[in-house]
């Protein structure tokens, strides 16, 4: 496909560089690639951009940004965020005491690839089936509900408290802890046991290896993890929508909303204005993130 | 003294055992029990029997069974555009325009960043053109989709192409005369199987997983038509996600089997699909 019809290129080969290099049509070989990613990637991204300056008349407004302040969207932005952070922070402390008790184990042990290759298909765990097998599991037909009811601990008392956001932070701990396993386990591979002998040597006990060596090593990675797990929450929408299906309580559901001509008015402007509103947090959270993994190469 | 401290390490060593099998079996039980309950759900009879009435009624529902096609369809589309994309582009940017190399990388990468709720609000106006002046075909969602599997895709087969000499390689064959349709489909490609056959898993497990865009975009693929079955009928929709959960386990497994043949893979390919991702799935 590239190389038929581009005889520059073909006389180009085996010459040295200098020949016949000025009218090289080399270039022409990207082209299709760069032209589809202009336009399913590049074109999207503007219409979003510029699409959320404008109204329903093609003028210009800065309405799309007016409606953010909506109580609604300010109250899913607030949820949004205390779901994603606090499923960002559990699921990084649960995931690095799993990947600790990986490291700890052989490097090449049968435990360690098995709970590799889970995480990553857990970590991908489509959104639709996740939803399904809490409420599978949990839910007030599910086998582990029936089994706690009937031994006397019903935990549905306060009400089904899995179609809400309590609910939903738990799911999202399934796809968060694997995520962390993946991500954090090379950093904690870079881990060195010369280095607790080193801190053994000099007098030290556990404490202060934890609080003077690995620790300090192991943060930043940390940090960037927790953030990344932060931002993959963020912008979940399947399995949130798949859950709960009344009151849109994420902002990648105000966004479906906002797309949709189901719920009332349909507003592509404002759902232009929402989506810049996540790009801008997710964006913001995924530079940090990169700025502490480049920290982080440093030392592991 | 020696004694002392042989004992003070025998204490950590049975502390860590005891910590490895607590968090080991917490963490199975956290991610095992879900799955198990939708299989139970799923061959749940009326009076306490196991039964596969779910499974059979399966076919009992044609806009299951037509979004189940439709999905299959869309992962075969998808995997081949992004295939013939992919692999020139990156064979030739390797070969003539290294400079470039940051920059198809950079593009390749950037569908990490944007979360497909926010791709699906650029393209819905796109979608609404295509659909009055083209097609309003569900496969014309494979358009979108090769966007998506992009980052997946370039990390496979980059790992593939770092392996081998593709310089080395094309030289050799042009200078025997071959043309470049050849060094592609002769030289390369059977040099990279492996990490093509990666590529391909990938993108067939993400679309068939794929929920997002579909829904807002109002067409039936899989994952949309599991929400709407779950409503009517929870037995059966949740057995088709329990077959196509399997369907993604199987497809992964054998991508981790491909991979842990040495063939100088970088990186392990199961990790790939979350690391450093913020996944489009969810």
């Amino acid at each position: 496909m590239i190389a038929a019809g581009n005889p520059a290129v073909a006389t180009n080969v085996g010459r040295p560089l200098a020949g016949g290099r000025r009218f090289s049509l080399d270039w022409i070989g990207v082209v299709p690639f760069l032209a589809y990613a202009g336009l399913f990637l590049l074109l999207p991204s503007t219409i979003i951009a510029l699409g959320a300056f404008v109204n329903a008349d093609g003028a210009f407004t800065l309405e799309n940004y007016q409606h953010l302040s909506r109580s609604y969207v300010v109250k899913s932005t607030v949820d949004t965020t205390v779901i994603s952070a606090v499923t960002a922070v559990a699921g990084a402390i649960l995931g690095a005491l799993l990947s600790y008790a990986i490291v700890m184990g052989s490097p090449n042990g049968v435990l360690r690839r098995l709970v590799v290759s889970a995480s990553g298909v857990l970590a991908q765990f489509g959104g639709v089936t996740l939803a399904f097998a809490f409420i599978a599991s949990i839910g007030p037909a599910g086998f582990v509900y029936l089994f706690a009811q009937a031994h006397g601990f019903d935990y549905y008392t306060h009400g089904i408290w899995l179609f809400e956001r309590t609910g939903l932070g738990l799911v999202y701990l399934y796809f968060q802890i694997p995520l962390m396993v993946l991500v954090f386990l090379p950093a904690l591979d870079g881990i060195k046991p010369q280095w607790r002998e080193a801190t053994e040597s000099l007098g030290g006990n556990t404490w202060h290896y934890w609080r003077h060596v690995a620790g300090p090593l192991l943060f930043p990675a940390f940090l960037g993890a927790t953030l990344l797990l932060f931002a993959n929450a963020f912008s979940a929408y399947a399995t949130a929508n798949a859950l709960i299906n009344q009151g849109q309580p994420m902002l990648s559901q105000q966004i479906g909303g906002a797309l949709s001509s189901e719920v009332g008015a349909f507003e592509p402007g404002f759902a232009k204005a929402i989506a810049v509103e996540m790009i801008v947090i997710v964006t913001l959270v995924t530079v940090l993130y990169s700025l502490l993994q480049r920290r982080t190469s440093r030392w592991l | 003294m020696a004694v002392a401290a042989r004992s003070i390490h025998g204490t950590r060593r049975l502390k860590l055992q005891v910590f490895r099998t607590v968090v080991f079996v917490a963490a199975a039980v956290f991610f095992l029990v879900p799955i198990g309950a939708m299989v139970e759900f799923s061959t749940r009879g009326n009076s306490g029997q196991r039964t596969l009435e779910y499974w059979k009624e399966i076919l009992a529902y044609p806009d299951m069974v037509q979004a189940i096609v439709a999905s299959l369809e869309l992962a075969a589309i998808t995997s081949v555009v992004m295939l013939v994309l992919l692999v020139p582009t990156m064979v030739w940017v390797r070969l003539k325009l290294p400079r470039l190399s940051r920059i198809v990388e950079f593009v390749c990468l950037l569908p990490l960043t944007i979360p497909a709720i926010v791709l699906v609000v650029g393209l819905f106006p796109m979608y609404i053109w295509l659909g009055t002046n083209v097609s309003d075909s569900i496969l014309t969602l494979a358009l979108a989709y090769v966007v998506l599997v992009l980052p997946y895709c370039y990390r496979a087969l980059d790992a593939g192409l770092g392996g081998i000499d593709v310089k080395t390689l094309s030289e050799a064959a042009r200078s025997l005369g071959a043309n470049w349709l050849d060094v592609m489909w002769r030289i390369i490609v059977p040099n990279i199987s492996n990490a093509i056959l990666n590529a391909t898993l990938l993108s067939v497990a993400l679309v068939l997983g794929e929920y997002t865009i579909a829904n807002n975009l109002l067409y039936n693929n899989l994952q949309v038509e599991l929400v709407h079955l779950g409503r009517a009928n929870a037995g059966v929709s949740i057995a088709v996600a329990v077959a196509s959960l399997l369907f993604a386990f199987v497809l992964l497994v054998v991508l981790a089997f491909i991979g842990a043949r040495p063939r100088r893979m970088h990186r392990d390919p199961v990790a790939m699909l979350a690391s450093p991702a913020v996944s489009s799935q969810k």
